[in-house]
């Protein structure tokens, strides 16, 4: 083990006061407004109206379950804020804002609310209201459309304002008529996992490129993560974690084929990955305590999601890795357990 | 004393002739039951797969009326009949013939694996213009209203009413290589166009039917003549 | 629970019938048989066709057990079961066959594992060996008909909404979105969690209502 001191023991005074739940929480939705502005700039009024239904629905949805449970209202701790937000972002840009409402209800009402609430859930709200509605609607969860079309601001996506319980409406003609040359209705991702066509990483960088809502800019989900780090709201060991093992293991089959495989930059800049790791897996909730733990599920992270992009049939395995990284952190947590001081083996049990 | 009386006093264990006697009893009773069942339900069942078959030949088959079945073997082309064995590596041809009895194409089988799970084929060939005239799905569990259209989709069904599987010069394998193409982009009349959405799956039906095709038209084609309603 | 101790065979009661409806429904209140339950609930007609036909093996062999409950030794009389069991469910096998082939391929391998099914084996051990036959009939009936109400309530549910339609009828039109997810297996899930927090909130709301029916009593008095 290290050299250091067993026990670290700092003169008073020891009073510090912790942020409360709803200062972090208001944080994270600080940290995200250069996302939602970059994606209401790139897509237009569809994503600012996306972003008004999920933040309202989950917000509803959680106000209902209190209600119904004869609880005081838990709205005021913004974390449900978060939740509609991520959402929306983790959304094609044209998806019908009914569908929008649904994935809000499920992933708030069966992903959070049903297992008792803010940090009773194992597994995090928007993704599970995401994985819902990719499961119950494929072909509109994988319906994109261009970033920066004509029009954009003063017009809505077809598919945007479908009625509730019909299918979105084709947007195909909206399509030919807008779209920005060469267009072809497919994600970086899915480009090249079903053509072997590369994007420019400048363009993955800026967000030049079509895809869900909140993913498309690294620049913009760094500059909210290192906000977040800056003001130690988050754990910046789980993204890191994550980045750092899809790259190593994108690199890995990179050096093995590099004709096959994409490069570990393409990897690491497509996708949701950045969004992911930045805003998803380090979620407090559903995320492992140890600090031995937080490398190990980020790495399983960052492991699953290249597996899921490369071997899967699904070109994107961001939002699975996080759930399952999600799911396996309470085991993590207690394989992670450090030693208790004075007692020989780890976690006292044994 | 009666069996009654012994079961309700119970303490003594019953004799092993009294085991046996129920247990081979039951089992008798279970015997004749089954095997009523099963000569009473043979005709219906029989009548049905012949019915399920039918409906498919007909479909990839157009213009057939009448089938008769063969198999292709290591001993060449057979024809099906009562005592003709099952042999794992014979390939089912089902012969489909018009009312005049004239050949008016074959039935064949093809598979690969889908999205999900393998997808199982059932297709036409017409000899005389060498090519695919349709095809049926067996067997699939792609994700239903995005793969599954497969078996629905009109325009994607379109693509199989006369789709070039001509034998090369040699006749050893496909002139062409049937395959696949992105949806929109069909050129050659031995490329299949995908529904937009479902590549996964169309791609898997394009794999399958050149597998099977390149498998089995090189060795069926010498043989056409032999395929006759009667002997 | 209610089965009765040995030898002490019960009354012919409404509540006979009645109990595998409500109380004791092998779905939503004993969790048995979850496999054919999840699994071939996809659609209204699969469902009806499951319900029927483990029905149909759980009346008859039900009935042939109690014929026979004093000549079977208890030593093997697990053995008994079962083959009396596979006999009605290779029956069922057959006659399925001969109405529908297509029926028979969307019911697959759960027909043949009817065999496995706990209710019908659980119905054989612990009722139709210790009581009459007209008692175990109607017991096993209602058992029945409370298997296939949970399978048909999970089957509409599943095909409105995972394809639009019921019992293979559209019914909203074609621009109707379908929630593929409900014909998958998660759906299965799903819909069962649904009635089962829909039938332990019925459950609660009525013990609530009873203590507190009880509760004015004893004031009254």
């Amino acid at each position: 083990m290290s050299d250091g001191p067993l026990v670290e023991i700092r003169t008073s005074p020891h009073v510090r006061q912790t942020p409360s739940v709803d200062q972090i929480m208001r944080n994270v939705v600080y940290a995200l407004v250069p996302v939602c502005v970059f994606s209401v700039w790139a897509f237009g009024i569809s994503v600012l109206a996306l972003l008004l239904v999920t933040t309202l629905a989950c917000v509803l949805t959680e106000q209902l379950f209190c209600l119904a449970a004869g609880k005081p209202t838990t709205v005021r701790d913004w974390s449900v804020v978060i939740t509609g937000i991520l959402l929306a972002l983790t959304l094609p840009p044209g998806f019908p804002l009914w569908m929008a409402a649904v994935a809000s209800f499920v992933g708030v009402g069966l992903g959070k609310l049903l297992f008792g609430g803010l940090g009773q859930n194992v597994l995090n709200p928007a993704l599970v209201g995401r994985a819902f509605v990719q499961a119950a609607f494929p072909v509109a969860i994988t319906t994109w459309t261009p970033p920066f079309a004509e029009g954009r601001f003063t017009e809505f996506i077809p598919s945007t304002l479908t009625l509730p319980f019909l299918q979105p409406a084709d947007v195909s003609g909206w399509l030919q008529l807008r779209a920005v040359d060469g267009f072809t209705g497919a994600t970086p991702l899915a480009l090249m996992k079903f053509e072997h066509v590369a994007t420019p990483a400048m363009d993955l960088f800026t967000g030049m490129v079509a895809g869900s809502a909140g993913e498309t800019s690294t620049v913009a989900i760094l500059l909210g993560g290192a906000y977040l780090v800056a003001r130690r709201m988050m754990d910046w060991r789980i993204p890191t974690a994550v980045l750092a093992s899809a790259a190593l293991t994108g690199s890995l089959f990179w050096w093995l084929d590099p004709g096959q495989y994409p490069d570990p930059l393409f990897i690491l800049l497509s996708g949701g990955l950045m969004l992911g790791a930045v805003f998803m897996a380090s979620d407090m909730v559903a995320s492992p305590v140890t600090p031995l733990g937080v490398w190990v599920y980020g790495g399983l992270i960052g492991f699953v999601t290249v597996v899921i992009r490369l071997f899967g049939g699904l070109p994107e395995g961001v939002m699975y890795a996080i759930l399952l990284g999600n799911a396996a952190s309470p085991l993590i947590s207690g394989w992670t357990q450090p030693r208790v001081f004075g007692q020989r083996s780890r976690g006292g049990r044994r | 004393m009666t069996v009654t009386e012994q079961t309700a006093a119970a303490p003594a264990p019953p004799s092993s002739i009294a085991m046996v006697r129920t247990l081979g009893g039951i089992a008798m009773l279970s015997g004749f039951l089954v095997v009523l069942v099963y000569q009473l339900t043979l005709p219906a069942i029989l009548e049905n797969q012949r019915r399920a078959i039918e409906r498919a030949v007909f479909l990839v088959v157009p213009g057939a009326v009448s089938r008769v079945d063969f198999q292709l073997a290591a001993d060449g082309l057979n024809r099906v009949t009562e005592d003709t064995e099952d042999s794992p590596d014979a390939i089912a041809v089902y012969a489909g013939f018009d009312a005049d009895g004239a050949l008016k194409g074959v039935a064949l089988e093809a598979a690969a694996p889908g999205y999900q799970d393998v997808i199982k084929l059932l297709y036409g060939y017409d000899p005389a213009c060498e090519c695919i005239t349709g095809i049926y799905v067996l067997k699939m569990t792609e994700t239903p209203g995005l793969g599954d259209k497969i078996a629905t989709d009109q325009t994607f069904l379109a693509n199989f009413k006369a789709l070039d599987a001509r034998l090369s010069a040699a006749g050893d394998s496909l002139q062409n290589a049937i395959v696949t193409v992105k949806n929109g982009t069909k050129k050659a009349p031995w490329q299949i166009d995908a529904i937009s959405g479902a590549t996964v799956s169309c791609k898997a039906v394009g794999r399958a039917l050149n597998e099977s095709a390149h498998r089995i038209l090189p060795r069926l084609q010498p043989a056409v003549n032999q395929l006759k309603v009667e002997e | 629970m209610m089965a009765p101790l040995p030898n002490q065979e019960e009354e012919l009661t409404p509540g006979t019938f009645l109990r595998g409806l409500w109380e004791e429904n092998p779905v939503f209140v004993m969790l048995l048989g979850m496999c054919p339950v999840l699994a071939v609930t996809n659609s209204t007609l699969n469902a009806l066709a499951m319900g029927l036909a483990t029905t149909f093996v759980l009346v008859c062999s039900s009935a042939l057990v109690s014929l026979l409950r004093h000549l079977i030794p208890k030593q093997v009389r697990i053995a008994t079961y079962i083959v009396i069991i596979a006999t009605f469910v290779t029956i069922v096998d057959h006659v399925i066959q001969a109405i529908s082939l297509d029926l028979y391929n969307a019911l697959g391998a759960f027909i043949q594992l009817i065999v496995a099914n706990c209710i019908i084996l659980g119905r054989a051990e612990a009722y139709a060996a210790k009581n009459r036959l007209a008692t175990t009939l109607v017991n096993s009936l209602g058992m029945g008909a409370g298997f296939t109400i949970a399978l048909l309530s999970l089957g509409t549910v599943r095909e409105i909404l995972g394809s639009g339609t019921l019992l293979g009828y559209p019914l909203f039109g074609e621009h109707f979105q379908t929630w593929v997810v409900m014909i998958l297996p998660p759906g299965g899930f799903f819909v069962l969690g649904a009635w089962l927090l829909l039938f332990s909130w019925l459950q609660q709301r009525r013990a609530r209502r009873i203590t507190e029916g009880e509760e004015i009593r004893v004031r009254g008095s």
